[in-house]
């Protein structure tokens, strides 16, 4: 195992990971929005909006990520759509996670037992102010596992960057095998900076599922 | 002791220290109906758990028809013995006919035909011929019940034990199901019964137990325990069922 | 709408479909493996024995937080050199997928048993059937009703995966896709829009029925 050569290289991983970091993080929080609209589009009904979510829904849980990178940074130039590809990454990935956070957001939401969402009323809110204070917080601590498990899906997702030429992990590990043939270094290396990426934030979500369910939610309350 | 369907002596049975049945003897005639009543966690349960040998006791013995089931192949046991319990347990991925059929032709290894027309017959008698393939899941908790009294009795048992299974019912649903465990009675079946239904109890007995703390406190005919206790324990129990009227001035 | 043609030219459209037949091939080896090895994982895991639940939680960990485009190279290129041997693509694949799969059927099989309610033991053992019989008729049956739509969905799962392939080099649908485009670079330069946009019909048409199917079979057997 050369290290000289794993300690050289170091400096390209930790620069493809915070590639990985930055464009997971945006794709991350951007389909949490789509994610909460759709969500909002489909709980209250909203007329053409809650038919168009759930077909959205529907194509971007069936579909793969590297197909709709191909689509976004080699199809659309041709219609003069012309997107860079840190660009094309986070839209596809917000394409792809929007639909995943919609639907463990709707989960989360309908797990609110009937009679939490009416007992609010009954004792003088607005429906407004159920959505707040009774419906939303129990909703949500229901909805974090699922949006945690998310939250590494998309991460592990992001794997595929290389494809449309992102400098990201894989990318770097595939030019130094092909560069230097060190395939068990640069192997080595790559499965290391993605456990290090991704066992802390799993590792983060158990511990607040944890302490959710101590403060009384997310079970059987 | 001699014509005895069931006898137990001295039974014990602990859990993790805990003395749950401590020392309980009892014997049953053909066709004796004993009810078994008394606070709850007193090892009403237990007691009739371990007669099916679903519980192993500590120590003590169980005989059914003169023969202690302590050495006895417990799957044999249970195919003489019937037991319903509190919490519907239908197996929901099978209808109805399905729920009745599988033990007389599983473990009795009866000709399917022949069975099937039994259970046709005898849901007929319970009222529930219409129900013949709906799911579990279609029936209310009464008619749950009164399937699941029927699949105990298609396997033409010795000895029946009802574990409060009209405890988790409406209130509405307790009398259709309360009224087969009657006509059980009067057809001559030998039951040993725990219940919560004061009234029920008295009308279905031929003995009453009184239990608590995991000793038979109290034992009679039910007209002399409901109305004429003779323990304070069990004058104390029973008076937790009534209440004193409120008169308003 | 120019260029849409290309999608039609020559034999294109049975090259894509001789593509979408190659996922659909590796997918199909790659969930029975998984089911096969999965079912003696759940077990396996079910046992007391916890050197076992240790190894076992290990693998299921294991292929859940590495991404599996990470598996692929590691197999693809790493055991490769390590075992000195030319594996194709399709090979590596099938590989990982299984190794995927298997863990993670293992973890839903594990959860499907432990999630019967402890009652319809008793129930079965009540009417004096013996412990075969109440493993035959009662606990699998609904373990299996919790288990295929899942089971189904991590097909579905596998499927999209499959696209990945393509990276280590297997000609699969998207491949294809690309090569068309390649070839009818000066003859049709937007076709590569509707190429595809085509590739993504298609996976979407291999995916979506499955999914469905799931979901009713799910809400059919509800207990």
């Amino acid at each position: 195992m050369d290290t000289g050569f794993m300690v050289k290289f170091l400096p390209m991983y930790l620069r493809a990971a915070g590639l990985t970091l930055r464009l997971g993080a945006a794709g991350i929080a951007l389909s949490l929005v789509v994610g909460a609209l759709c969500c909002m589009a489909r709980h209250f009904r909203v007329p053409v909006l809650d038919r168009l979510a759930g077909i959205y829904i529907e194509l971007a849980r069936n579909t793969p990520l590297l197909v709709q990178l191909f689509f976004l940074y080699f199809g659309l130039p041709k219609v003069g759509i012309k997107l860079d590809a840190e660009t094309c990454a986070v839209a596809g990935l917000t394409f792809l996670g929007g639909a995943y956070m919609a639907e463990s957001l709707r989960s989360g939401l309908e797990s609110v037992d009937r009679v939490q969402q009416e007992s609010g009323l009954c004792v003088g809110l607005t429906p407004m102010q159920n959505l707040r204070y009774v419906i939303l917080p129990q909703g949500l601590a229901t909805a974090i596992p699922s949006i945690g498990a998310n939250v590494i899906f998309l991460i592990k997702e992001t794997s595929v960057f290389s494809a449309v030429a992102l400098a990201d992990l894989m990318y770097v590990a595939k030019d130094l095998i092909g560069m230097y043939y060190k395939t068990d270094e640069a192997l080595l290396m790559l499965t290391l900076a993605y456990l290090t990426l991704l066992l802390p934030i799993s590792i983060a979500f158990t511990l607040l599922e944890r302490r959710l369910r101590h403060a009384g939610f997310g079970g059987a309350v | 002791m001699g014509n005895s369907v069931l006898e137990i002596r001295n039974l014990k049975k602990g859990f993790d220290g805990n003395g749950v049945l401590d020392g309980i003897s009892l014997a049953m005639g053909d066709g004796e109906v004993v009810v078994v009543v008394g606070p709850s966690g007193c090892g009403k349960s237990t007691l009739l758990r371990c007669v099916n040998g679903l519980e192993t006791p500590d120590s003590g013995e169980i005989l059914l028809d003169g023969a202690p089931i302590g050495g006895m192949d417990m799957v044999q046991v249970r195919r003489q013995i019937g037991m319903v319990f509190q919490s519907y347990d239908l197996f929901p991925h099978m209808d109805v006919l399905g729920n009745l059929s599988l033990g007389p032709v599983k473990a009795l290894k009866r000709p399917k035909a022949q069975v099937e027309a039994e259970a046709v017959e005898a849901l007929g008698r319970v009222g529930l011929a219409d129900k013949l393939h709906a799911l579990p899941r279609q029936l209310s908790g009464g008619q749950k019940q009164r399937v699941a009294l029927v699949r105990a009795m298609l396997m033409q048992p010795r000895l029946l034990l009802l574990d409060e299974i009209t405890a988790a019912l409406d209130p509405e649903m307790v009398r259709e199901v309360l009224n087969v465990v009657l006509d059980l009675a009067r057809d001559g079946r030998t039951m040993l019964i725990v219940t919560h239904e004061m009234r029920f109890a008295e009308a279905v007995a031929d003995r009453v137990l009184f239990l608590e703390h995991g000793r038979i406190v109290e034992e009679g005919q039910p007209a002399e325990f409901f109305h004429h206790p003779r323990t304070e324990r069990a004058r104390a129990f029973l008076d937790t069922f009534e209440f004193d009227t409120v008169k308003k001035t | 709408m120019r260029d849409l043609a290309v999608l039609f030219k020559g034999n294109n459209p049975a090259r894509l479909l001789g593509g979408l037949g190659v996922t659909l091939k590796l997918s199909l080896v790659s969930v029975a493996l998984s089911v096969a090895l999965g079912l003696a994982v759940g077990v396996l895991m079910t046992l007391k024995n916890p050197v076992i639940r240790a190894v076992m939680r290990l693998w299921l960990e294991t292929v859940r937080i590495v991404p599996q485009l990470v598996l692929l190279f590691l197999v693809y290129f790493g055991m490769a050199k390590a075992f000195n041997l030319q594996m194709s693509g399709e090979t590596a694949a099938v590989i990982v997928f299984t190794f995927w799969g298997a863990g993670e059927m293992g973890d839903l099989v594990r959860g499907a048993i432990t999630s019967i309610p402890r009652h319809q033991s008793d129930s079965g053992a009540a009417l004096g059937l013996t412990r075969g019989q109440v493993w035959r008729f009662v606990l699998l049956p609904q373990a299996g009703r919790r288990l295929v739509p899942q089971a189904i969905n991590l097909a579905t799962r596998m499927i999209k995966t499959t696209s990945l392939v393509m990276l280590i080099g297997v000609v699969e649908v998207l491949k294809v896709g690309s090569q068309i485009i390649d070839a009818a670079r000066y003859d049709a330069p937007q076709g590569a829009v509707w190429v595809y946009g085509a590739v993504f019909l298609l996976y979407f048409l291999a995916c979506w029925p499955i999914s469905l199917l799931a979901r009713h079979l799910e809400k059919r057997w509800a207990c």
